[in-house]
């Protein structure tokens, strides 16, 4: 008797070991978010959707700059995500054994141009973009009218709207930083920040402009995004303007040379909105760190965009940089039911009332969909900039290049030699080298 | 009895071993066959032979240079942990007020986790750079020092009660014959407290040179590598090869398996160096 309730015991143990193991998920559609920003946001739509619809949605965010290795380690498991994100051509290559054609699906349509989706080498439609974003300099126009009303300023425009190319840009930057005093703010940029992981507006962003103009001069090209794919090597013809820009940034920033290397993306909005700062360079989706942080000052009437002037020939008809590298992927691995519950969740995101109510005005995001009016767009005052210089016919947009740079491994390569060439170790022409270099051996 | 110790043998044995083949034998033996494979995820691993370990010397002086990084912090460290932990070791078995209040204290930041160490240091140690217009990253010898620091303070402690309790084992009649002898202080120290503590060396040399090896909670917290990776140990190093690069997971993977070969031939010619040193009270 005593051996059998042993034995039997045992055989428990054992069991229980080997079912922990084994636990089923019960959400069918697991959806691995991108954009931290979002998460709470994302929470909320899920729970919104299995009231309405009885599907669970597993809604899982990774953690800033986390979201390859996150969907590495998730897609890997039995219950992996069943929508996940590609940020562009390059990373679609990565994930491509993973992508669903979706061509014919009722969520592939909802784009109003087609030619905006990721393509496979069969033609078929693998990835779809469903946020356009927007970025430049952000200024806070109370402080600019404030620079503006002074009567002593070396300089002759008016308003903040007149800045029209980098001289302009950098004489009124640079009085500005004479008179911070006067104007009550600590520096005129905001922190360069460039701790590990914070670089991306730098060595990203920023260096979009002059790669931009570069690929956009190709001769075999007509999309500077493909001829930016296509490049084996880059002359970086435009590195000097990217300096003109960069140093700017640092040389009249709140911070010391010295420690922009420990600061984040998140200190300088925190700069920004608490009015310490004029100006910073980021986009739209930075609305909600501005306007959470607390005691923030900025009124949402004086928050604008500025195009990124880098004093390159003709730029005062340059619009924002605007484009997309966020795009929406359905699992290959995951069963047909998930799939399908997969693409219903996102069509009724997208094409609901209670979805598109979700999507502007708590996404605050401008989507590259037919089934919005272009009077759902989102209220944030950035976001509004945004369309409002899409709309502008007089400018022309920068479209988002750097979706073509060849590796993840090159953007941060590139930052660190930003960090290096900040804190004094190295020269400007080292970052030159280190680009140019880095494109080289990582575009193989 | 033989008979039905046979038969208890697998019910026993078999839960244990279970667990430690799921938690340690199967990933270890599928990690060393992903070592010689190119994958993206490690479901879909495709056999590659010996490229993976060419890539990970030959691509960028990455590896090499994590490797003579982690070497220089270990000797450093190792010697710094073990001298400050002996000598607490020794202040605190003299009797003086307070010893247990000491020693809590120097035991605590051993029980707090490596991120967070990681990021208070960051904190104090900017906290003092920013005076004079510096931070951690701004060179690679403040990322270093700061490194060594962070995990003297984290090891100090847990050291320092391995060699309180080795000299607490010595027994007393030698010390007194010692005394009675005329033996110095430092005579006692160097013929007789050393000789006797010889295990508890052994012991804490293996595992400081161990955990210095195989940091890396502190190492990504503290500098993440910056600048320009020049402060990246090893296991950094691989985190960011295996996750970090699209392509690279192999070559993460069997720079992962040198790492573990490389760990465990410093540990075992440590233990038998050490080891032959150790005298029988």
């Amino acid at each position: 008797m005593k051996k059998i309730l042993s034995l039997l015991l045992s055989i428990v143990c054992i069991v229980t070991l080997f079912t922990a193991c084994s636990e089923k998920s019960s959400a069918e559609v697991y959806f691995l978010n991108f954009k931290p920003e979002s998460a709470d946001v994302y929470k909320e739509i899920a729970q919104k959707y299995e009231q309405e619809t009885g599907v669970k949605v597993k809604v899982v965010t990774a953690a800033a700059n986390t979201y390859e290795q996150t969907l590495k380690s998730e897609i890997a498991k039995s219950s992996a995500p069943t929508i996940f994100q590609v940020n562009g051509p390059i990373g679609y290559e990565s994930w491509k054994d993973y992508c669903l054609n979706i061509e014919d699906t009722d969520f592939a349509k909802l784009l109003s141009d087609q030619s905006l989706a990721i393509k496979g080498s069969d033609d078929g439609v693998y990835a779809v973009p469903y946020v356009v974003e927007g970025y430049g300099i952000i200024y806070n126009d109370a402080i600019m009218k404030k620079y503006f009303a002074l009567s002593n300023r070396a300089t002759s425009i008016t308003a903040a709207d007149q800045i029209k190319n980098y001289q302009t840009l950098k004489a009124v930057v640079e009085d500005m930083t004479a008179r911070k005093a006067e104007l009550g703010i600590k520096g005129v940029f905001a922190s360069t920040s460039l701790s590990s992981g914070e670089d991306w507006r730098w060595q990203t962003h920023l260096l979009n402009v002059p790669l931009y103009y570069e690929f956009r001069a190709s001769e075999d090209y007509n999309d500077p995004t493909i001829a930016g794919l296509n490049a084996k090597e880059i002359a970086f013809r435009y590195s000097n303007n990217y300096r003109n820009l960069f140093d700017l940034y640092t040389n009249n920033s709140i911070s010391e040379k010295g420690i922009l290397g420990s600061k984040s993306t998140s200190d300088s909005m925190a700069e920004f909105a608490l009015g310490q700062v004029a100006m910073v360079q980021n986009g739209n989706w930075a609305w909600s760190q501005i306007k959470d942080v607390k005691g923030n000052t900025v009124k949402e009437d004086d928050i604008k965009f500025l195009p990124l002037y880098t004093g390159i020939n003709g730029e005062e008809k340059q619009g924002l940089c605007i484009g997309t590298e966020n795009y929406f992927a359905i699992n290959k691995n995951a069963s047909k039911e998930s799939q399908q519950k997969s693409l219903d969740f996102l069509n009724w995101l997208f094409t609901s009332k209670t979805g598109k109510d979700y999507v502007t005005n708590k996404l605050d995001f401008i989507t590259p969909f037919n089934s919005f009016t272009e009077q759902e767009l989102p209220s944030d005052p950035l976001a509004r900039e945004v369309v409002r210089y899409m709309n502008d016919d007089t400018l022309e947009t920068v479209p988002w290049i750097f979706t073509s740079f060849p590796s993840d491994v090159f953007k941060t390569e590139v930052g660190g030699s930003l960090l290096e060439y900040v804190q004094g170790n190295k020269k400007f022409e080292d970052v030159e080298q280190k680009v140019k270099s880095m494109w080289k051996s990582e575009r193989k | 009895m033989k008979y039905a110790s046979k038969r208890w043998f697998i019910i026993f044995v078999v839960p244990t071993f279970a667990a430690f083949a799921i938690a340690f034998l199967i990933p270890f033996l599928s990690g060393l066959y992903l070592s010689f494979c190119e994958f993206r995820t490690v479901s879909d691993a495709k056999f590659v032979g010996l490229k993976n370990y060419l890539s990970a010397f030959s691509d960028n002086g990455d590896f090499l240079n994590a490797l003579w990084f982690t070497v220089k912090f270990s000797f450093a460290a190792v010697i710094v942990i073990n001298v400050i932990a002996f000598l607490l070791a020794v202040l605190l078995t003299r009797g003086i007020r307070g010893t247990n209040l000491f020693r809590t204290v120097f035991f605590m930041p051993n029980l707090i986790g490596g991120i967070v160490l990681g990021y208070i240091w960051q904190l104090i140690i900017n906290g003092v750079l920013y005076n004079y217009g510096y931070s951690i990253t701004s060179s690679a010898t403040f990322g270093y020092w700061g490194l060594v620091i962070l995990s003297s303070w984290q090891m100090i402690g847990y050291m320092m009660i391995i060699y309180i309790a080795g000299i607490q084992n010595i027994p007393t009649a030698i010390l007194e014959a010692a005394r009675v002898d005329g033996a110095s202080p430092f005579r006692t120290l160097r013929s007789i407290v050393i000789p006797s503590v010889m295990p508890s060396i052994t012991i804490c040399l293996f595992l400081t040179i161990t955990n210095s090896f195989k940091l890396f909670d502190q190492n990504l917290a503290l500098t993440a590598g910056a600048p320009s990776k020049q402060t990246q140990m090893l296991a950094l190093d691989i985190y960011n090869t295996f996750y970090g690069r699209v392509g690279y997971e192999g070559v993460g993977q069997a720079k992962a398996v040198v790492f573990f070969v490389l760990v465990a031939i410093v540990a075992l010619l440590q233990l038998y160096l050490t080891r032959r040193r150790e005298v029988e009270n």
